[in-house]
């Protein structure tokens, strides 16, 4: 097991050397932020000084150099924008982000597990087919027509909930909401697959001619042979989640990281970019590790070496 | 009806359709049979026929739709199960009425260790954890599971076939049923292990006590081991009564063809003349196979050493248990699988390192077929498109105009039509899908096939009508076969000469009969000993 973590960081090590040459080639590849940063009549010697002082002038490779020097110190560089330290930034902004995710997914996974499930007992029974149109309508909604429709309604209409900002738990429960939605839908819907072949399976038989009761049945004997494609959908959503909520964090103007990059991207501000990538990078390998290890904990017969 | 003549279990005019989207099936019609303690009752039935239907009915595992009871009670000890509450159906399960499966790899949750499985019994029924977990252990001991003590946390995966029957039955005696139901218990096993499992269902009924009825579509199993036998055929049962009675005087038609289906009991086979033999086909010599081994220990021989001749015209058996290196045997002198040392020929040709012109050769004049046709034939072309697939391989063999016509005559030769041509595998029962494996194995012409395993899930009636198929072929077409089987009656029914394999090694070859009556190796004397068919003549 301990060697396969280490080869999994091994491996990861090699996709990060990709990205980080990946990220600061492409982020170059929108302009000269002097065009952004100066007034549009600035002069070209006011555009020329401003390239200078932040080393835009120098050669793509040099410029390239000192950003892998200075990444070896675990220096992310300084935001053009804020004048801020990357690193201050990226770690103000992530606790956002992950505490937005982690609500949403674990939201997302329990009323799927327990949906997904009861709907699985009677397949085409009358629960199976309401879960069936809920999930998979939650599952297409896209998430900005929800945010939209959903501050309208619970914001607007009903006055029960504030349209945007932060501040205490009530500020977090429609991002979290809407967020959960769809990836709710999705993995109700790889559950109910899921237990509906796993209650026809032969050791749910043997189960049942052992008199074991049926909630034991369906929660300890089929759910957790029924979690392995569950894990592989909720991570793919979870990883999407850590990349950014985007479009939730703009509509509600929660500052996480999502927003942080699409401001960031906005004004080319090249060392917030790449941090911002690298650092949700090194999330999302840690992740992806952590799902791969859960498939072993979920079933025996997978073992790593 | 009075306490007296009340039996432990009767189940009375059952009758069970299931609804699908083809229509509706009737499963069994008006089934009534009984059992008591202490005695074993035997229902005999090939796929389809309906035996297991009815101790589903007793145990509650009918699923409600689509199956629906439309007639019968199902009595323990005279109460109607059929009417009988969910809870007190669960009270009964595994308590008092207990059930043992065929396939017990996937019978046993993968993701539980064994003990935790077995002491689930004594937790479903009110019995602590400790307890029952103490219970458990001195469980897995009484079934003489090796370590059990050790392996109590093992997961199902890591025990042999055997091993994983023995804690399927510790969980099934586990709380002193009246009743234990053994559907198929051995057929996924080899037959030295099926006979001590059997002897171990027999000693512990003896010392419980309690009824066995024991599902099964294997008469040896039958006659070594029931006091009673119910045969069904088509949801019916035709004929039943004491085993000696319906075996020696079979009063129904089916149970006669299903009697003489039964191979292993006719003459042997007439070999081939010693002349037409001295021309060998194929001669392996040395071949050996191994695996590297996890730890830095020796290799893995899957094949050590084995030589032997196919001779032109000749059925050539092989027989052994799994993990004796039949399997493997096929695979190598296909090119499926790398020999580590040896060599093997057919005809000039090279077979474990041939040219580029002599792999074309071999890939046309040896063929196979495999155990699984549902496996082994793709379920999205048509019988049409597989039959002549090997003709867009082999270019040369027949213009593509004159396809169809061959596929339809093939066909006909397996004993299909050629209207069956235009359908895809799925819509064939699995005999009918290995005529259709065998049909795609002619149409190169070949001079070899072999068949590994190619009877081996298939009913024995329908095993029979496989074995007459290819015996007529052979003489058509002057094929020979390597036929790889673990079944011994079939092999003797059909093989010219049989090898006995056992760990990768050969340790007897010779002709059929006398192999079979005056067995040299020790291993092929126990082997024949413990064949349920076989083993009661080879004592007699």
């Amino acid at each position: 097991m301990r060697g396969y973590i280490g080869s999994r960081v091994a491996h990861s090590a090699i996709s990060m050397v990709g990205l980080v040459v990946l990220v600061f080639f492409l982020a170059r590849l929108t302009g000269n932020p002097a065009d952004i940063y100066l007034p549009v009549e600035a002069s070209a010697e006011a555009r020329a000084a401003f390239s200078e002082a932040h080393g835009f002038n120098d050669p793509l490779i040099v410029q390239f150099w000192h950003f892998v020097r200075d990444l070896a110190h675990l220096d992310f560089g300084t935001s053009l924008r804020q004048d801020r330290p990357v690193l201050d930034l990226v770690f103000a902004a992530f606790p956002t982000t992950l505490l937005l995710a982690f609500f949403a997914m674990f939201f997302a996974l329990v009323v799927a597990i327990v949906s997904g499930a009861l709907a699985a007992q009677r397949p085409n029974g009358i629960l199976d087919r309401f879960v069936n149109v809920i999930s998979l309508a939650g599952a297409s909604l896209p998430n900005f027509w929800l945010a939209i429709v959903a501050v309208l309604v619970f914001s607007v209409w009903l006055r029960w909930l504030p349209t945007s900002g932060t501040g205490g738990f009530v500020y977090w429960i429609l991002p979290i909401m809407v967020l959960s939605i769809r990836p709710c839908g999705l993995i109700a819907q790889v559950v109910r697959g899921s237990m509906i072949s796993a209650m026809s399976s032969a050791y749910v038989k043997t189960a049942r001619a052992k008199g074991v009761r049926s909630s034991t049945i369906i929660f300890v004997h089929a759910l957790r042979n029924a979690m392995l494609p569950v894990i592989t959908v909720a991570g793919d959503q979870a990883t999407g989640m850590i990349n950014g909520a985007v479009v939730i964090e703009v509509i509600f103007g929660l500052p996480g990281i999502g927003k942080l990059m699409i401001d960031s991207i906005q004004y080319r501000d090249f060392a917030m970019v790449q941090g911002g990538v690298i650092i949700t990078a090194v999330a999302i390998f840690i992740l992806n590790i952590a799902i791969d290890l859960s498939y072993a904990l979920l079933d025996p017969r997978i073992r790593y070496s | 009806m009075t306490r007296n003549d009340q039996h432990l279990v009767e189940i009375r005019n059952l009758s069970v359709e299931f609804h699908t989207q083809e229509g509706t099936v009737q499963a069994v019609r008006n089934v009534s049979w009984h059992i008591d303690r202490g005695e074993t009752l035997a229902i005999l039935g090939e796929s389809g026929s309906g035996k297991s239907v009815s101790s589903s009915a007793l145990m509650g595992l009918i699923d409600i739709p689509p199956g629906r009871i439309t007639s019968g009670e199902v009595l323990y000890r005279g109460e109607d199960l059929l009417k009988a509450s969910y809870e007190r159906q669960r009270a009964l399960n595994g308590s008092k009425i207990a059930m043992i499966f065929q396939d017990t790899l996937a019978a046993l949750n993968p993701v539980y260790p064994v003990g935790w499985q077995v002491a689930e019994t004594f937790r479903a029924h009110g019995v602590d954890r400790q307890k029952a977990n103490a219970r458990a252990l001195d469980l897995l001991e009484r079934v003489e599971l090796p370590n059990a003590r050790a392996r109590f946390n093992d997961y199902p995966h890591q025990f042999s076939g055997g091993q994983r029957q023995r804690i399927m039955i510790a969980m099934a005696i586990a709380l002193d049923p009246d009743l234990l139901i053994a559907d198929e218990p051995t057929t996924a096993l080899d037959v030295s292990v099926q006979t001590r499992i059997l002897r171990l269902l027999k000693e512990l009924q003896r010392e419980r006590g309690m009824g066995l009825l024991m599902i099964t579509h294997d008469l040896g199993i039958v006659e070594g081991l029931a006091d009673r036998v119910a045969v069904m055929n088509g949801g019916e049962i035709v004929e039943t009564g004491p085993v000696n009675q319906v075996f020696n005087a079979p009063r129904h038609a089916y149970t006669r063809n299903l009697l003489n289906a039964v191979p292993g009991k006719h003459s042997f086979p007439a070999s081939a003349p010693e002349g037409v033999r001295a021309e060998p086909l194929i001669a392996v010599k040395d071949l050996s196979k191994g695996y590297p081994s996890a730890s830095r220990s020796p290799a893995i021989m899957a094949l050590d050493k084995v030589s032997f001749t196919l001779a032109r015209g000749e059925t050539l058996g092989v027989v052994g248990e799994s993990g004796s290196g039949k399997s493997t045997l096929a695979r190598t002198l296909l090119g499926l699988e790398r020999a580590s040392g040896g060599t093997a020929s057919y005809r000039d040709c090279d077979m474990l390192r041939p040219t580029e012109a002599d792999r074309t050769i071999l890939q046309r004049q040896i063929q196979m077929v495999f155990q699984d046709p549902t496996a082994s034939l793709n379920p999205r072309m048509t019988v049409e498109e597989i039959i002549s697939e090997p003709w867009a391989i082999h270019r040369d063999v027949l213009p593509k105009k004159e396809w169809k016509g061959r596929v339809g005559a093939l066909l006909e030769q397996v004993g299909l039509t050629k209207e069956h041509a235009q359908r895809y595998p799925h819509q064939f029962s699995g005999g009918q899908r290995q005529r259709i494996a065998i049909a795609r194995a002619l149409a190169l012409r070949p001079d070899v096939i072999i068949c590994d395993e190619a009877v081996s899930s298939l009913d024995v009636s329908v095993q029979a009508q496989i074995i007459a198929l290819l015996k007529n072929l052979k003489d058509e077409h002057g094929l020979s076969y390597i036929f790889i089987a673990h079944d011994l009656p079939v092999v003797r029914s059909f093989a010219d000469r049989v090898l006995v394999m056992r760990k990768g090694q050969i340790v007897e070859q010779g002709r059929t009969d006398s192999l079979f009556t005056d067995p040299q190796h020790p291993y092929t004397r126990e082997l024949l000993q413990s064949d349920p068919v076989l083993g009661s003549h080879v004592a007699a």
